[in-house]
């Protein structure tokens, strides 16, 4: 299952991070990680970016980057 | 004398720690990455000076972005004697990650928790003594906004500063990595260019291209040693170095913090329920405006209740210095040029600076900004513009010059470029002075709000053509949301005091001198040569002939183009002599040609020469177009406008 396709306020793991490498050590920077427990919190309207928390933090994701996010239900 | 580094993830609440410390030198910011540059201060404790460095706030030492190199590079090259690190208390997991980096580098070392009270809110427990066993360096509490927590910690920063106590860093549980670890390591006897061995081999591994290049001019046979280390690397893990490293410190990182952090019952805080309206797929939109529009509105009419007044007073105070002198002397146009200098400074730009930074202090620390970057990534994607160009873009608000710094976070040169580009054509704080003290005070708050709108629709489509030039997919947004946090005023205060301060001391002297030049050319009629030149220009934007000087007065400091039209125009009231199309397309025009000489500067420094005047030269080019469109519609509004002026 893809990020993007996650619904509101459920709590998933990341399997895998299919972007390019600018965009996996981006994601590792900011502590996300294959293994990780994500929570989506927010979706922007017109494809507009999700914005999920991990550990405590919230990040904004573009549709781009969540759809290349693969993850599994908890 | 010692030198203590103060390093942390973005948003941690270092650079406040550095203000308490050193007296608000720093930048603050409720948005990650507001230090773009390094801020060093002398301070003292307990009677010893020390020299205080305020790092930008970096996620990691892997140097993905020049950012990040620039911190690695200074911890290596500089003689920092001590690091003092500072943890957000409620993201204690992934601040541990780069506090298991530093630890690495095997310098003394403390670490603050920072915004313990937050921390307790949200019903964290920490256990303080625990996280200083398993990490080996002291650990202690810090409320840095309120002050809490500063003097001991500063105290122990110095303490092992002093002793030049080591530190050392946690093995890694994988053997592969330790030994190839312990192997390139082995080739470098001491310290390497600041670095210890096993710091230098764990970066080599990563990737450390810079490095590389540092190591391979003195050992070369060593690089061929490195590569074939990595291959095994991948080859018994199935994954590279630099991602095998790094998630091994995210592991520990968690299983540390599973270990020292116990959680209280979770709650819907008042932060998700600000989150539910301020982000709501209707309601977020309906509030962006009211916020932006409230903010106007604030600024305008602060700053046309203040205007109005104090141009009478400094017109009248010309007018009765060239009657005392002699209508005409050279003495008199010399002292009247530097009195409405100062009027500028005063009566035009003042007034609306003051409350703008106010407003953009108070909702960049309550942690607004990036949420706006959230609502607007969708539409900004639209018109081809990158995600994470959305920060410098923000920061452009406020000053250019940190804007094309900011661009640093964007690995991919054309991004950069680009970025740098459009930030520049934002209309910065100093344009906010030609935007309200001219379209505001004479044609009303909603056309100014007008040309700030129609800025960001000629920004989008110069986004798009120059994107389309160089194609490619672009990543996306990518960017930390920080928690709202109530602002400090003292802080809000000291920060716009800091770009108040750069105004009075930078920009306002350059007002009165360049207003006394004006008539001086005046009075020896160089001016008329001058605007002879840039007449095509004027001409085809419909303005009269003076405007030109100070238009290539504006390239100094944009301010002095709005301050020197009123002594080019030769009238106290600019509806007087301007006509409301010609005050619109004159706006526009300063907004986008040739972004100021510190702007320059700054581009210059992060690109080249040649990319800085293909920025210059563009940015007239669009100024133009921009201009004349604005002058189109504006001709054909002229009657709804001209109602309200």
């Amino acid at each position: 299952m893809r990020l993007i396709d996650v619904e509101h306020n459920q709590e998933v793991r990341i399997v895998d991070i299919r972007g390019g490498r600018g965009v996996t050590r981006k994601l590792q920077q900011l502590s996300l990680m294959p293994g990780d427990i994500i929570t989506v919190k927010k979706k922007a309207p017109l494809q507009g970016p999700l914005l999920v928390e991990a550990h405590g933090r919230s990040v904004a994701l573009g549709r781009g980057v969540a759809a290349k996010v693969d993850v599994e239900r908890v | 004398m010692l030198r203590i580094a103060l390093i942390g993830q973005p948003n941690c609440g270092k650079s406040t720690l550095f203000n308490q410390v050193a007296g608000y030198k720093a930048e603050t910011g409720n948005f990650p990455g507001t230090t773009v540059t390094f801020t060093e201060s002398k301070v003292q404790i307990l009677g010893e000076k020390v020299n205080l460095v305020d790092l930008p706030g970096t996620y990691s030492l892997t140097g993905s972005n020049p950012a990040e190199r620039e911190v690695l590079r200074y911890l290596a090259s500089h003689e920092v004697d001590a690091i003092l690190n500072v943890l957000d208390a409620t993201q204690l997991m992934q601040g541990l990650e780069l506090t298991l980096e530093l630890l690495e580098l095997g310098k003394p070392m403390v670490v603050g928790v920072n915004m313990m009270d937050e921390a307790g809110r949200l019903g964290y427990r920490i256990d303080g003594p625990k996280l200083q066993e398993r990490l080996g360096v002291p650990v202690l509490p810090l409320v840095a906004r309120r002050g809490r927590g500063v003097q001991p910690l500063f105290t122990q920063a110095l303490r092992i500063a002093n002793n030049g106590q080591e530190t050392s860093r946690i093995p890694y549980k994988n053997p592969s990595l330790e030994e190839a670890i312990a192997d390139v390591a082995a080739h470098f006897e001491g310290m390497f260019n600041g670095w210890r061995p096993e710091a230098l081999a764990i970066r080599l591994l990563e990737d450390g291209a810079q490095l590389q290049a540092q190591v391979e001019e003195k050992i070369p046979q060593l690089i061929p040693d490195i590569e074939e280390k990595k291959e095994r690397i991948v080859e018994n893990l199935g994954k590279d170095p630099l991602w095998a490293l790094s998630a091994e410190r995210h592991t520990l990182a968690q299983e540390f913090t599973q270990e020292i952090l116990t959680r209280g019952e979770e709650r819907i805080t008042w932060q998700t329920r600000l989150d539910d309206l301020f982000l709501h797929p209707f309601w977020g939109y309906v509030l962006l405006l009211v916020i932006l529009w409230s903010f106007f509105q604030g600024v305008y009419s602060v700053g046309t209740t203040l205007e109005g007044p104090l141009l009478e007073m400094f017109n009248w105070l010309s007018t009765q210095t060239a009657q005392l002198i002699g209508t005409g002397s050279l003495l008199a146009d010399v002292l009247v040029g530097g009195i409405q200098g100062i009027a500028g400074g005063a009566a035009i730009v003042l007034p609306y600076l003051i409350p703008f930074l106010i407003g953009m202090g108070f909702l960049e620390d309550v942690g607004y900004l990036p949420r706006v970057a959230f609502l607007m990534d969708a539409l900004m994607r639209r018109f081809g513009l990158h995600g994470k160009a959305i920060v410098p873009f923000i920061l452009g608000y406020g000053c250019s010059v940190p804007a094309v710094m900011a661009t640093r976070t964007l690995q991919d040169r054309r991004d950069r470029f680009l970025a740098a580009t459009l930030a520049t054509m934002i209309p910065c704080a100093a344009r906010v002075a030609v935007i309200f003290g001219l379209v505001a005070y004479y044609l009303g708050s909603q056309a100014a709000l007008g040309i700030y709108i129609y800025n960001l629709v000629v920004i989008a489509i110069v986004g798009r053509i120059l994107s389309w030039k160089f194609l490619k997919e672009t990543p996306g947004l990518i960017l930390e949301v920080p928690p709202y946090r109530l602002p400090s005023g003292r802080t809000v205060f000291h920060k716009a005091w800091f770009r108040i301060k750069e105004f009075i001391i930078e920009a306002w002297p350059l007002l009165i001198l360049g207003s006394m030049a004006l008539e001086l050319a005046n009075h020896f009629r160089v001016s008329d040569v001058l605007n002879a030149i840039l007449r095509p220009i004027t001409w085809i934007l419909g303005l009269p002939s003076v405007v030109g000087v100070p238009l290539i007065f504006g390239i100094l400091r944009k301010e002095l183009s709005l301050v020197m039209l009123r002594q080019a125009l030769g009238v106290f009231d600019f509806s007087s002599a301007l006509t409301p199309v010609q005050m619109i397309t004159f706006t526009i025009f300063v907004v986008f040609y040739i972004p100021c000489l510190a702007t320059l500067a700054a581009l210059r420094r992060e690109f080249t020469a040649r990319d800085t005047i293909l920025i210059a030269i563009l940015s007239v080019v669009i100024a133009m177009i921009a201009a004349l469109v604005a002058r189109g519609f504006a001709y054909f509004l002229a009657p709804v406008l001209s109602l309200q002026g």
